[in-house]
């Protein structure tokens, strides 16, 4: 395995800012002094005079965004998530979604991966949040290379956007000929027996779930959701038909996130056994991320106990 | 000021508070106390200030303009209605659930509205982004917005003051309509957010204060504010709550219920008085 490239999506993310910045001199970044962390200093680097630190003012920084993006500007607004999301969730539903305005809200160190910083910044909450908002759209990638191709497809659309990335450096998991739309689940393994969808850095532990499953004779199919909003109704309905129990995983809490979405599906459509891998509606704490991805079951062990409890299930 | 334009601006600010009337009493609800203290002022803006064209309200070098007080919708809608934006009937159906006239404004849906707004404290910083946005396409057009004085009280409103001054944006002008009263009563009484001027002196702005009822110290303050540069301007603009309708001034019960039939009418009479009035 020492020939996977690990990088984290808020580097992408980063990158990604400046690719876009060359191609389109509309696009404006914003920040609330956490450049350095959240990689928009790339951009700041770049394109000084497109970039704007609004400070330590979340609420703010998304009003100016929607005012901004008014004019014909495609505003990236960035924070973490639990600041982007959390602190300035009305300012995101009122200023910025029910205007359906142009505002591209790039959060980064979702999820407890953020680590040593605990509780406190580790947002487990914000896609729950963020997909009550009429006409909002999430995109959560899985790699570098997904996040990249999101922020593109984010520039691209109309209208609100919330991008979730991650502080810790995740496995790569799509080749440069990976084609990302948003709105639509990939099939990245066929099976007949559990579909394991997943979104961000579960996506990879699923895969790895998968081969552990095959050693027990259990063939599951595996997806990456990225956009959790709008849901792939199609994909979900398709994997529930074909194999007839569903497990569910993400780096947020079970309840209101990708779990949730699927479920909300599936209840309506095909009904079969869907289990959830998640933040078991807890708080975060402090530690490495990778040993809190264990200590919370974000791993692909917790993915195959659940696997072969959903198939239980049937 | 020219003795026609002023005949104008008070004959526009009558209008806008008939339809301030005429909006709440059908729709049955609505805010006409901190509507009718802004008359004067949208008056002047939507006349004599602001570079707008009724017939193309999304001109791309308009100057803007942000209720941040979003509940005096009635007001904004009866003066963008006075400049022919939309029909004056349609203020009839303010709040009415088969109308584009939503309680609080809708950007998408009302020609001239700018932003949607409605929530307290956010349209200052939503101004202050189009302002910024101006600077970017070199200084095109100008900003404005009107808070409460109870708004004030939200912390936001002092995050995007702090940032107005830091990015220089002179080209934002924000006036806050002093009219004293809140829901649960006076602002001193409720949370004070006086001394107001040196609060925003203090956030580096250019203050100016006025009584925002007097048309003619209106246009002193907003002619005055675009000679400033480096900063945003504050006029901080006194006024009376209720204005115009002698049993709504200073009361702070009109500032969320609707006249009754025989309110409606006495208010009507008092304001088609002022009408005839200027008109005669």
């Amino acid at each position: 395995m020492a020939d996977v490239i690990k990088t984290a999506t808020r580097d992408a993310y980063g990158k990604a800012l400046v690719e876009l910045g060359k191609k389109n001199d509309k696009v404006i970044v914003f920040d609330a002094d956490l450049a350095a962390a959240t990689k928009t200093g790339m951009f700041k680097k770049e394109f000084p005079e497109r970039f704007i630190d609004c400070g330590i003012a979340e609420g703010n920084m998304m009003g100016v965004a929607a005012g901004m993006s008014t004019a014909g500007y495609t505003v990236f607004a960035s924070s973490f998530a639990m600041f982007a999301a959390g602190r300035a969730f009305e300012q995101v539903r009122n200023t910025i979604g029910y205007p359906h305005l142009n505002v591209k809200i790039g959060a980064t160190h979702a999820g407890i991966s953020v680590g040593e910083d605990g509780a406190s910044h580790q947002c487990c909450e914000d896609i729950a949040l963020m997909r009550t908002i009429p006409g909002m759209t999430i995109i959560n990638p899985a790699d570098d290379v997904e996040a990249r191709l999101a922020v593109f497809a984010a520039a691209e659309m109309k209208g609100p956007v919330y991008m979730r990335f991650g502080r810790l450096a995740v496995p790569r998991v799509f080749d440069e000929n990976y084609k990302f739309e948003i709105g639509k689940g990939v099939y990245l393994k066929e099976g007949k027996d559990v579909t394991l969808i997943a979104t961000g850095l579960l996506v990879e532990r699923a895969l790895q779930a998968a081969e552990i499953l095959k050693g027990d004779g259990i063939d599951a199919a595996v997806i990456n959701m990225a956009t959790i909003k709008p849901i792939d109704r199609d994909i979900i309905i398709d994997a529930a038909e074909n194999t007839g129990a569903i497990v569910t995983a993400e780096e947020h809490n079970i309840i209101g996130g990708l779990g949730s979405a699927v479920t909300e599906v599936i209840c309506e459509t095909k009904p079969v056994p869907v289990l959830r891998v998640g933040v078991e509606d807890t708080f975060g704490k402090s530690g490495p991320a990778l040993e809190l991805l264990e200590i919370f079951g974000l791993n692909a062990a917790n993915i195959c106990a659940k696997a072969k409890a959903a198939i239980a299930l049937k | 000021m020219d003795a026609t334009l002023k005949k104008q601006l008070l004959l526009d600010a009558v209008k806008i508070r008939k339809g301030v009337i005429e909006g709440t009493f059908n729709a049955k609800s609505g805010h006409p106390g901190g509507s009718l203290s802004i008359a004067e002022i949208l008056a002047y803006l939507y006349r004599a200030e602001m570079n707008i064209e009724p017939e193309n309200p999304a001109k791309e070098d308009r100057d803007r303009f942000v209720l941040s007080k979003g509940h005096a919708a009635p007001a904004l809608y009866a003066a963008l209605a006075n400049r022919g934006f939309f029909p004056a009937e349609d203020i009839k159906t303010l709040r009415k659930s088969d109308s584009y006239l939503q309680g609080h404004p809708n950007m998408n849906h009302v020609p001239g509205v700018d932003m949607s707004t409605g929530s307290l404290g956010q349209g200052i910083s939503a101004a202050a982004g189009m302002a910024l946005a101006s600077k970017f396409g070199g200084d095109t057009f100008r900003v404005y917005s009107v808070l409460g004085d109870g708004e004030i009280e939200e912390g936001q409103v002092w995050e995007a003051a702090m940032f107005a001054a830091a990015k220089k944006l002179d080209n934002l002008c924000v006036v806050v309509d002093n009219n004293n009263l809140q829901i649960d009563g006076t602002v001193e009484e409720v949370n004070s957010p006086y001394p107001i001027p040196e609060k925003f002196a203090a956030f580096g702005w250019n203050v100016i204060e006025i009584d925002g009822n007097d048309i003619e110290q209106i246009e002193a303050a907003f002619t005055s504010a675009r000679k400033v540069k480096g900063k945003p301007t504050a006029i901080i603009a006194k006024t009376i709550k209720g204005k115009g309708v002698s049993y709504m001034e200073n009361q702070v019960g009109w500032h969320g219920s609707a006249p009754n039939a025989e309110q409606y009418e006495i208010a009507m009479k008092e304001l088609d008085a002022v009408q005839a009035e200027l008109e005669g």
